[in-house]
């Protein structure tokens, strides 16, 4: 099931179940969906924060990346998460 | 599940006793909008009194409430009942949630819903329309609702609900009467498209209480249902199907009670239709003074009221509850359970094997062991039957 293969120009999108907000409550993002939430960490709320249907992975790679310079490369973290996200049916590519 | 009971450390933790009335945010908030309903169903778990609260709270005063709660932290937004769509309001409600930044949930039979209605509703901003079925089949559907048409209508409704891109919680509350066609109703989720199924058993609260003779199935049925789910969990996971299975006991077959709603006031917050503010569903019975919205603020409610804080901490706790290793995680179990069983809701839920009235559970499973399903004697939920339990 989440075998999938996941490169630069794969194009993650959000499961239509979930929606991602941030929550000052929670000082979080997090996934909303039917009667229950699930709380992102940083990084996670980062990289969800970017999905959108449009962007590749490289897409958002470069951007993180961009947006935090001394983090270096990140695109293994990114594709690792992604792959848990897929798993989790947060997102379908 | 998360009430099975097991012993779960091998150290236990000498016994504190806390009045600590620290809580969390109420996550959850859960309107009820109204003691109406066109069906019957005679495992509702609104009070058996229901007829004694006629009031309403207007569609202003619910969305204060609605704000005041999201102030406080709340995220998710129950529309609930009775029957939601008996209110005219709803979409404005769903609405004024939805800006507010609610995930929104409609809990509804079905009836009454229809394709028009649902997408004005999506478009106003809701998010979720779980629909709750009696049984998977027509004829015992019917029995159970007290109408004919609704089951034709729920799997109408439920198809739209789908054909409109909702996420689709269907909810399936299993007894005596459907547990044994398990496996027809799975197959019917699977049918529907549904993301989640909630194969619920019974709770024996409200009218389910006043039915459980009627409803409460023996072990060996409860073990075959939840055998046949493990197996469609297996074989629709391995054909790739992302559908849940939601399988939940009765407590009544633990021997340990269920960390009821979480812990009193911790992250659940119910209002009823005329407005009064409860720690769960099923608070209403219990000889505790609880707020109005119409007369306190929520944070007042949530934070400060003595109804709120009744049951926080552990100070309120009788033996075998106060020595106990396991009671910061059960709390004691549900003060309701207690209440109905025992007649005193701080005693330790009889469904707790330490408990002296545990008997009364044990009892209750021999029952079910000798009871013969007989439909006529179910006291259906409605108003001529509420006005028995009514004071007023």
């Amino acid at each position: 099931m989440s075998d999938i293969e996941i490169t630069a120009a794969s194009v993650p999108v959000l499961n239509k179940m979930f929606r991602f907000q941030w929550e000052k409550a929670q000082n979080c993002f997090v996934l909303l969906y039917p009667e229950g939430m699930i709380q992102l960490n940083g990084p996670a709320g980062e990289i969800l924060g970017l999905v959108d249907g449009e962007r590749s992975v490289a897409a958002i790679t470069s951007e993180l990346e961009a947006k935090f310079p001394d983090a270096g490369d990140l695109s293994g973290d990114i594709i690792e998460f992604l792959g848990e996200a897929h798993g989790q049916h947060w997102i379908t590519l | 599940m998360a009430n099975t009971g097991s012993p779960c450390n091998a150290q236990p933790t000498p016994p504190i006793i806390s009045d600590d009335k620290s809580h969390g945010q109420p996550l959850w908030l859960l309107a009820e909008l109204t003691y109406k309903c066109p069906l019957q169903c005679p495992y509702c778990s609104n009070p058996l009194d229901f007829s004694d609260f006629g009031g309403e709270l207007t569609t202003q005063q619910w969305l204060d409430v609605f704000q005041q709660g999201r102030d406080l932290g709340a995220v998710q937004l129950g529309f609930s009942g009775g029957e939601p769509l008996v209110r005219q309001d709803l979409i404005q409600l769903i609405g004024g949630a939805h800006e507010m930044g609610y995930y929104t949930n409609l809990i509804t039979s079905g009836v009454g819903l229809n394709e028009h209605k649902m997408a004005e509703f999506q478009q106003a901003g809701l998010d979720h329309i779980q629909v709750s079925f009696q049984a998977s089949d027509e004829s015992v559907n019917s029995m159970l609702s007290g109408s004919k048409k609704a089951f034709e209508q729920k799997l109408k409704m439920a198809k739209e609900v789908k054909a409109q891109g909702y996420p689709m919680v269907l909810n399936f509350v299993t007894h005596r009467h459907n547990i044994d066609r398990i496996d027809r109703i799975i197959e019917l989720c699977v049918e529907l498209d549904a993301d989640y199924v909630e194969l619920a058993t019974c709770q024996y609260y409200g009218w389910a209480y006043e039915n459980v003779e009627q409803l409460l199935p023996t072990r060996a049925q409860l073990e075959r249902a939840e055998r046949i789910t493990n197996e469609y969990r297996a074989k629709l996971a391995a054909e790739g199907n992302p559908i849940k299975l939601i399988f939940v006991t009765p407590d009544y077959y633990e021997e340990r009670p269920k960390g009821c709603m979480n812990g009193w006031g911790q992250v659940f917050l119910t209002v009823t239709p005329d407005g009064k503010a409860l720690p769960c569903h099923s608070a209403r019975m219990l000889p505790i003074e609880f707020p109005n919205v119409t007369e306190m603020s929520l944070q007042e409610i949530w934070d400060t009221s003595p109804g709120f804080n009744h049951f926080r901490g552990n100070a309120w706790m009788k033996e075998p509850c106060r020595s106990c290793d396991e009671k910061d995680k059960d709390f004691g179990g549900c003060h309701c359970q207690a209440f109905m069983l025992t007649g005193d809701m701080y005693n330790a839920d009889p469904v707790c094997a330490k408990s002296e009235h545990h008997h009364l559970i044990e009892e209750a499973r021999e029952r079910a062991e000798a009871v013969v399903n007989n439909p006529d004697e179910f006291t259906f939920r409605n108003e001529r039957n509420s006005k028995v339990f009514a004071k007023g």
